[in-house]
C-alpha cells in the first residue's frame, strides 16, 4: 500500500516552505520515528520524521525545493504488509519536529501598494524582517555604543531571525544571548543606557516585556524627569506585539496604549519595512527610552526599502498611505493592512476612504489626523488591542477636542474584541479585527 | 572645611589616623544631615517620604573609601547617605528633599530620587530591588568600555528577596560583571524582620548558586567595611566577576517617617546604639589612641553643624521650582 508524505506545517499559519535536505534515499527502509529530511521556512529549520514505515519508493520533490505548499506529497511509502494497524489512509502526514522553534509566521503576502510614496531615493523589496536587520546592523556600525541583547538573538540567529547574522558581523561582546529574565535584562539595559550605552533590548515578544515593564516605565521613562533632566535613558525596546496566530490568551495582547500611556516614552509601530527600518534607525539614536512594537505577522512581508543607509523616517510623524474624500481610517501596525484592503472594498463601493497610518503612537501625529478630518468628517480608527482605554479612544478624543466641529458623524472604533484571545481558529478569527469590520464601520459614519 | 579638620591632622596626612578622622567627619555629616532633615520633617518643610539613614553611616563611607574616581554608585530609596559619602553637596541634598529648585532634580524628584552625573551617582530608586539590575547595566556599561572601573550596588536585606536581585546575581557571574552588590542590612524590612521572611538569613550566602562569593561584614565598624570593601572592589577590578558583601547594620529610626516602632523594642535600638554606635566607635578610637584631641573633634563638629545649617538654609529659601517646569524634561 502506497503511502504519501505530505509537506508539514510548522504552524496553522505555515502555509509554504522549503525541502532543504532529504536524509534518506530512494529505497530505504524506513522506521517510524526516523528523521527523514528537513525543511525550512523563513524563520526556522526543522526534522521531518517519519509516522509510517516502509520502503522510500519516490522521492517527489529534491531537496532545495522552495515554496512547497504545505500538504503537498513530498515522498512515497510502500507500507509493508505484515505491519499491524498501518494506516493506509493516503493523506498520513508526517510529523513535523521543530526544534524550539516558535509558531512560524504566515507566508510573505503581497504588500497592499501604498498610493502615496515618499521620495525614498533608490529602493530595494525586502521584508519587514530583513529591514529590522539592517536598520540594526547599520546603526551597530554607526556606533559603537549600540549593542544588542535578548532571549536567542545571538547563536540561535533570533527567535524570529531578526537578528540574523549579527552575532557574526559584531561579536558575542555585541551581540548577548540573555537568560529567560526579562525583568532582570531589561534593568540591566537601562542601566547600561544611565552609563553611556545605547542598548537595544529584543523582547522575544512584547508579551514578556510584562515582567519588565516596571523597569520600562519606572527605571527607563521617569527618569529623565526625576532628575531634572540630567539623567537619560537613552534605549531601545523591541519585539513582536500584538496576536500572532494560534497563541492563545497570554502570548497574544496588544500593548499599544499601554505603553503610549507612559510620559518619557516614545512608542512605535510600523506596518510597512521601509518604516520599520527608518523608524527603528531613528529609534536606535533616539536620546530617549523607545518602545518599538513590531508584527510576527507582517515580518515575512516585503516592501520597497530606501538603500541609502542614511534614509531614516522621523518619529512622531504620520503617513498618509492612501488619500481619499470620504472618510479616514486611522490604523497602524497590522491594522493599516486591513484598512488599506477595506479601503479597496469601499472605493469599488463608491467610497473614497483616506488611510492613515500613525506610524508613530507617542508623540501622537494630532496635525495629520486633524487635517484629514477637516476634509473627510468622518473618522474609523482601526487598532487589534482591546477597545476600552486603548488607541481609538485617545484617537477619537483628540479629534473631538481638535476638530468637533468638522464632524458629520461620530468618531467609530474598530478594535479586537474585549476578551482574553481565544484559541480556537473560529473564535480567534472573530476576535481579530479585519477589512469586513472597516467596511462596516465605515459604512456607519458615511450612512451609506 | 573639610580641610581644616583634616589639618589637626596634617602631620599624619595620609596616615590611618588622618583617613579615620576623615571618616569621623564623613558619618557625622550624615547623621547631623539626617537629623536636620527629621527636624524638618517634623516641621512640614519636607514632604512625602523620607528614609533617615541614621545608624549605618560606616557602610556608604566605608565603601566611598574603597573606591576611586570613575566608580559608581547606585542604591534605592534609603538614599541620602550615599550621596553625601559621594561628594554630592549637602545644599542640593536638603533642597531636593523639600522640592526646590536648588535641589539636585530642581525639586522634581525627592528624597529617593536624585542623580549626578559628576560623582557617578545613578541614583535614588523608589521600587524596592530596582536598582540592582540598573546597577549591574552600570557595571556592564564599565566592563563593555573595556574599563576597570566598578559599581557599587546598594540594597537592603528586604530586597534580597526580590527575583530581580538573582536574576541580575546569574548575569553579572555569567559575564563576569564588576559589580559589589552591598546588602546593607539594618534587620527589618520595613517592620519585617529579616528572619521573618527570608529562608536564608545570612544574606552574603545568598549567592552560593552563581558561584559569587559574599562576605559578613561588621557594618557598625567602618575599619572593617573600608577593608572587605578594598578586597571586594579588588576582586571586580581582577576581572573575577561580582562579589557579594552583607553589612550587619542598623537603623535606629524608623524605615520611614511614619513608623509605629511596634516591630521592635526600645531597648534594642538602645543597646545598639549604646554599644555599637558607628561614630561613637571612631570617636572613642581617636581619642583612645591619641590620634586626635577633643579640640580636633568639636572643631569638626562645629565644621559639619555649619554645613548642615547652610543646607537647611538654602533648603528653605531656595524657590519653588518654576511652574514652567511641570512640562519639562519628560524627553529630550
Amino acid at each position: 500500500m502506497a503511502i504519501q508524505i505530505l509537506m508539514p506545517a510548522l504552524s496553522p499559519t505555515m502555509t509554504e516552505g522549503t525541502v532543504a535536505k532529504w536524509l534518506v534515499k530512494e529505497g530505504d527502509t524506513i522506521k517510524a520515528g526516523d528523521v527523514i529530511a528537513e525543511i525550512e521556512t523563513d524563520k526556522a529549520t526543522m526534522e521531518v520524521e517519519a509516522v509510517d514505515e516502509g520502503v522510500l519508493t519516490q522521492i517527489l520533490v529534491p531537496a532545495g525545493t522552495e515554496n512547497v505548499a504545505v500538504n503537498t506529497p513530498i515522498a512515497m511509502i510502500e507500507g509493508e504488509e505484515q505491519q499491524a494497524g498501518a494506516t493506509p489512509a493516503p493523506t498520513a502526514a508526517s510529523q513535523p519536529v521543530t526544534t524550539k522553534a516558535p509558531p512560524a509566521s504566515p507566508a510573505p503576502a503581497a504588500p497592499i501598494a501604498a498610493q502615496e510614496t515618499e521620495d525614498m531615493g533608490p529602493t530595494q523589496s525586502q521584508t519587514v524582517r530583513e529591514a529590522l536587520r539592517d536598520a540594526m546592523a547599520e546603526e551597530m556600525r554607526r556606533d559603537p555604543a549600540v549593542f544588542l541583547m535578548g532571549e536567542e538573538v545571538a547563536q540561535y540567529q533570533g527567535a524570529y531571525k531578526v537578528s540574523q547574522g549579527l552575532l557574526d558581523e559584531f561579536g558575542a561582546e555585541r551581540v548577548i544571548d540573555t537568560p529567560i529574565t526579562e525583568y532582570g535584562f531589561a534593568g540591566l539595559g537601562v542601566g547600561a543606557a544611565l552609563a553611556g550605552l545605547k542598548p537595544i533590548v529584543e523582547f522575544m515578544t512584547f508579551n514578556f516585556a510584562m515582567q519588565a515593564i516596571d523597569h520600562i516605565i519606572n527605571s527607563a521613562a521617569k527618569t529623565l524627569y526625576m532628575s531634572g533632566g540630567q539623567q537619560s535613558a537613552p534605549i531601545v525596546f523591541r519585539g513582536p506585539n500584538g496576536a500572532a496566530s494560534r497563541v492563545g490568551a497570554q502570548h497574544s495582547q496588544c500593548y499599544a496604549s499601554w505603553y503610549a500611556h507612559v510620559p518619557g516614552l516614545t512608542v512605535v509601530a510600523p506596518y510597512s519595512a521601509a518604516d520599520a527600518k527608518g523608524l527603528l534607525k531613528s529609534a536606535i539614536r533616539s536620546p530617549n527610552p523607545v518602545v518599538f512594537l513590531e508584527n510576527e505577522i507582517l515580518y515575512g512581508r516585503s516592501f520597497e526599502v530606501p538603500t541609502n543607509e542614511d534614509w531614516t523616517v522621523p518619529i512622531g510623524k504620520a503617513k498618509v498611505v492612501r488619500k481619499g474624500r470620504d472618510v479616514t481610517i486611522v490604523a497602524f501596525s497590522i491594522a493599516v493592512a486591513h484598512a488599506l484592503a477595506a479601503a479597496e472594498t469601499l472605493a469599488a463601493a463608491g467610497i473614497e476612504a483616506e488611510v492613515i497610518d500613525l506610524r508613530t503612537l507617542r508623540p501622537l501625529d494630532v496635525e495629520t489626523i486633524v487635517a484629514s478630518v477637516k476634509k473627510t468628517n468622518r473618522v474609523v480608527s482601526v487598532e487589534e488591542g482591546w477597545p476600552f482605554a486603548g488607541m481609538g479612544a485617545e484617537i477619537a478624543a483628540t479629534i473631538m477636542e481638535h476638530a468637533f466641529d468638522w464632524l458629520d458623524a461620530p468618531v467609530l472604533r474598530v478594535t479586537g474584541k474585549d476578551v482574553p484571545m481565544p484559541y480556537a481558529a473560529n473564535l480567534e478569527k472573530l476576535a481579530l479585527p479585519g477589512p469586513d469590520d472597516v467596511v462596516a464601520a465605515v459604512h456607519a459614519v458615511t450612512y451609506r | 572645611m573639610a580641610k581644616t579638620a583634616a589639618k589637626k591632622a596634617e602631620k599624619v596626612a595620609g596616615s590611618p589616623a588622618a583617613a579615620l578622622l576623615q571618616h569621623y567627619r564623613d558619618m557625622l555629616l550624615i547623621r547631623r544631615f539626617e537629623e536636620k532633615a527629621g527636624q524638618m520633617y517634623g516641621m512640614g518643610l519636607i514632604g512625602g517620604f523620607c528614609h533617615l539613614y541614621i545608624g549605618q553611616e560606616a557602610v556608604v563611607v566605608g565603601m566611598q573609601a574603597a573606591i576611586r574616581e570613575g566608580d559608581s554608585v547606585i542604591t534605592g530609596y534609603r538614599d541620602h547617605g550615599h550621596m553625601l559619602a559621594c561628594g554630592m553637596d549637602a545644599r542640593g541634598v536638603m533642597a531636593e528633599l523639600t522640592g526646590r529648585s536648588g535641589g539636585y532634580s530642581r525639586g522634581k524628584g525627592g528624597s529617593m530620587h536624585m542623580f549626578s552625573k559628576d560623582k557617578r551617582f545613578f541614583g535614588g530608586h523608589g521600587i524596592v530591588g530596582g536598582q540592582v539590575p540598573l546597577g549591574t547595566g552600570v557595571a556592564f556599561a564599565a566592563k563593555y568600555a573595556r574599563t576597570d572601573a566598578v559599581c557599587l550596588t546598594y540594597f537592603g536585606d528586604g530586597a534580597a528577596n526580590q527575583g530581580q536581585v538573582y536574576e541580575s546575581f546569574n548575569m553579572a557571574e555569567l559575564w563576569s560583571l564588576p559589580v559589589v552588590y552591598v546588602i546593607e542590612n539594618n534587620q527589618y524590612a520595613m517592620g519585617t524582620a529579616v528572619s521573618r521572611a527570608s529562608a536564608q538569613v545570612e544574606l552574603s550566602r545568598r549567592g552560593e548558586s552563581f558561584n559569587i562569593p559574599g562576605r559578613q561584614v561588621d557594618g557598625m565598624d567602618v575599619l572593617a567595611v573600608k577593608a572587605a570593601g578594598e578586597e571586594a572592589v579588588a576582586w571586580c577590578r581582577a576581572g573575577k566577576g561580582p562579589i557579594i558583601l552583607e553589612m550587619k547594620t542598623y537603623r535606629y529610626r524608623g524605615h520611614s517617617m511614619s513608623d509605629p516602632a511596634k516591630y521592635r523594642s526600645k531597648d534594642e535600638v538602645q543597646k545598639m546604639r549604646a554599644e555599637h554606635d558607628p561614630i561613637d566607635q571612631v570617636r572613642a578610637r581617636l581619642l583612645g589612641e591619641n590620634l586626635a584631641d577633643e579640640t580636633a573633634l568639636k572643631e569638626i563638629d562645629r565644621e559639619v553643624k555649619a554645613i548642615v545649617a547652610e543646607a537647611a538654609e538654602f533648603a528653605q529659601h531656595s524657590p519653588e521650582p518654576d511652574p514652567s517646569e511641570l512640562m519639562t524634561d519628560i524627553t529630550l
